[in-house]
């Protein structure tokens, strides 16, 4: 910081003869730069705001319109209500039985993986992270250091031992498979999270309750979980976004039974077939996505913690 | 690892609290020593099911990993195969030998550099344009996100058809407003010429487009980190600076960039293992045709479509040598030029 300072310094007197240089017409180089740079943010604003929103934007527009439309006029990027039809999503929706995709089966799959990984992680997690946080015992700094190099790890290293051992005990095409997997990659960030805001949990409150007479198990389960409570929810959506995108195991566990696909891997699956309309796919696509959306824009602020605080593998 | 912690501006890891002064049961030495030993045993309790799924399901596999690597395994014959197998080094001699491992491993090179480079690019220009307030801030920050949470499958599925060379809407504006002269294979072309100021280029159209996405992609993590931070950079100093006269590219170059800095370097680390290992956006964009293959591409291939178990475990492990191998000598430099500072 102090290097910071002094470049500051030096760099200041260095520019004060350029700025105090008498300027009639007012074109001092503090003005031209503070001129284009307040239109240049604006540029950017826009530039940024168009290219993250455009291609959700575009995605929604193609589910709502009809195969001939979009082959008709591929360009458009409006199309009056009256021209919106709901179709796709009903085809993607119904069971492959009446015709359909088979969405909704997959969707039960995606959720029941996504919200048993939470559930899992949390179990399993909030103790060990209370553990490092609190608790001295042998072997604290180790299992630390482990846990970190578990997030950094390339899952495809890990997804060739993985496939293997899956293949010979036949847990391949099993959601209870993949679910472990899950809960072993995540529950190391996830506690590496929690045991931040643990940390950040006086220690006071839980020496007066232990003077009031209560245990460590009483001490966690009374005081510091529910202190806990907030980011224990940032902890569980970040845990569940991170479960219902993934691919990679997904495509390696289930591609074989087609009634056990993730939304994920069922969307990817279809996409790379000619008889399924585009219209159809991008309501797979907004189905995937929205749950997504919803989570996110609910609560933003805590995933935003969250995602500083421990960001997702990939 | 403790550059982490100042990035996500938590407060330093205070030591670790003891909790041996109520002692209220027998007090003295005797109760202080329970305390701690039954403080330990609980600790051990506690951690003793993340460390057992950790270790079964992480740890071994990967020394499984090195033991497959050094064998001559196909899903065929896994079921004969064990642990203790015969040993050679064929799966590595084979890979080293083999053209394609050493294009792909470029490829990869190029790609998680430039992806980073222009993630990390981008993410500073919104982190910057973002920096002061403005009506809807709240609403652009959230949309800066998006890319990043949303499933990568929607995100790559509405990459794909929005660059597809039939009806993509990319392709259909190209052509209309930008005057190209026929639609542009943007994930499917190898390569493509390009003509600029009466010059002839050949560009690595495919390569581009998912440097592109990875940027689109993995730019909004930049932005959280770089804003995080910029929140924590005292206002006064720049105030100083302004009143002395330094103009906007001044205040930036030499008062903002030297605090960000630290928190850049993190983010390159950061982003350059995960583009280095990422599977998901090639595989889904282009499956690894056009000159994209990536190192972990081939190992899904060699896993998946050959069941080469010993080949794709050996790609995995060199990949992995690799990164350990570019990752250190970042840091070490990065260390040295921290003290020389």
């Amino acid at each position: 910081m102090t290097t910071g300072l002094e470049q500051d310094r030096e760099s200041a007197t260095r520019a004060r003869p350029t700025a105090r240089a008498p300027s009639d017409s007012g074109w001092t180089r503090d003005a031209v730069e503070n001129r284009v740079f307040g239109v240049l943010r604006w540029l950017i604003i826009a530039f940024l705001l168009v290219i993250t929103l455009f291609p959700f934007y575009y995605t929604v527009l193609l589910s709502i319109r009809s195969l001939d439309g979009v082959l008709r006029d591929p360009g458009a990027i409006w199309v009056p209500p009256s021209e919106w039809v709901f179709d796709s999503y009903e085809r993607v929706l119904a069971s492959s039985g009446s015709g359909g995709q088979g969405f909704l089966t997959f969707m039960r799959n995606s959720a029941v993986v996504a919200l048993g990984t939470v559930a899992l992680t949390l179990l399993v997690g909030l103790p060990g992270a209370y553990a490092i946080s609190r608790l001295e015992f042998f072997g604290r700094r180790q299992v630390s250091g482990l846990f970190l190099a578990v997030y950094l790890f390339p899952s495809i290293l890990l997804a060739v031992p993985l496939f293997v051992f899956f293949t010979r005990i036949g847990l391949r095409g099993s959601l209870i498979g993949l679910l472990i997997v899950y809960v072993s990659q995540i529950v190391a960030v996830s506690i590496y999270m929690l045991r931040n805001y643990f940390d950040t949990i006086p220690v006071s409150l839980e020496e007066a309750a232990a003077i009031d007479g209560c245990g460590r198990l009483g001490i966690m389960w009374r005081i510091s979980l529910p202190l806990a409570k907030p980011a224990i929810m940032a902890n569980a959506l970040f845990v569940f976004m991170i479960a219902w995108n993934e691919f990679l195991f997904a495509l390696l566990f289930l591609v074989e039974r087609r009634d056990r696909w993730t939304v994920s891997l069922g969307l990817s699956q279809l996409a790379g077939s000619i008889e399924i309309p585009t219209t159809v796919l991008m309501a797979g696509s907004v189905i995937v996505t929205l749950p997504i959306i919803i989570i996110f824009f609910a609560s933003e602020r805590l995933l935003t913690e969250g995602l500083t605080a421990g960001a997702e593998k990939g | 690892m403790s550059e982490r912690a100042d990035v996500s501006g938590a407060p330093p890891q205070p030591p670790p609290p003891e909790l041996e002064k109520p002692g209220g049961e027998g007090g003295g030495r005797r109760g202080r020593s329970t305390r701690r030993q039954s403080d330990a045993r609980a600790g051990i309790a506690l951690i003793s099911p993340t460390l057992v799924i950790v270790v079964v399901m992480v740890v071994l596999p990967i020394l499984w990993t090195f033991s497959m690597a050094f064998q001559r395994i196909r899903l065929l014959n896994l079921s004969t195969a064990g642990i203790f197998g015969d040993y050679t080094l064929d799966n590595f001699s084979g890979i080293l030998n083999s053209e394609g491992f050493w294009t792909s491993l470029r490829t990869t090179l190029i790609y998680s550099v430039l992806g980073t480079a222009f993630a990390i690019g981008l993410g500073l220009a919104a982190a910057l344009a973002l920096r002061q307030a403005f009506r809807g801030r709240t609403f652009v920050r959230a949309a800066m996100l998006l890319p990043y949470v949303a499933p990568v499958v929607a995100a790559t599925f509405a990459w794909t058809t929005m660059l597809n060379p039939q009806f993509g809407i990319v392709n259909y504006w190209g052509q209309r407003l930008l005057g190209w002269d026929e639609p542009i294979a943007f994930l499917s072309q190898a390569n493509s010429d390009v003509s600029i100021l009466g010059l002839q280029f050949s560009v690595p159209t495919a390569l581009l487009s998912v440097i592109a996405f990875e940027a689109w992609r993995s730019f909004p993590f930049a932005f959280l980190f770089l804003t995080a931070r910029l929140q924590a950079a005292p206002v006064v100093l720049e105030e100083a600076a302004r009143v002395d006269g330094a103009t906007p590219t001044q205040r930036f170059r030499y008062v903002l960039l030297p605090q960000l800095l630290p928190t850049i370097a993190v983010l390159s680390v950061l982003r350059f293992i995960w583009t280095f290992n990422s599977f998901d956006d090639i595989y889904l964009l282009t499956g690894g045709g056009a000159g994209t293959e990536v190192v972990s591409v081939r190992v899904f291939n060699a896993l998946t479509a050959r069941g080469d178990i010993g080949a794709a475990a050996a790609q995995a492990l060199v990949l992995a040598l690799i990164l350990a191998i570019l990752v250190s000598i970042y840091l070490r430099r990065f260390a040295t030029q921290e003290e020389r500072a």
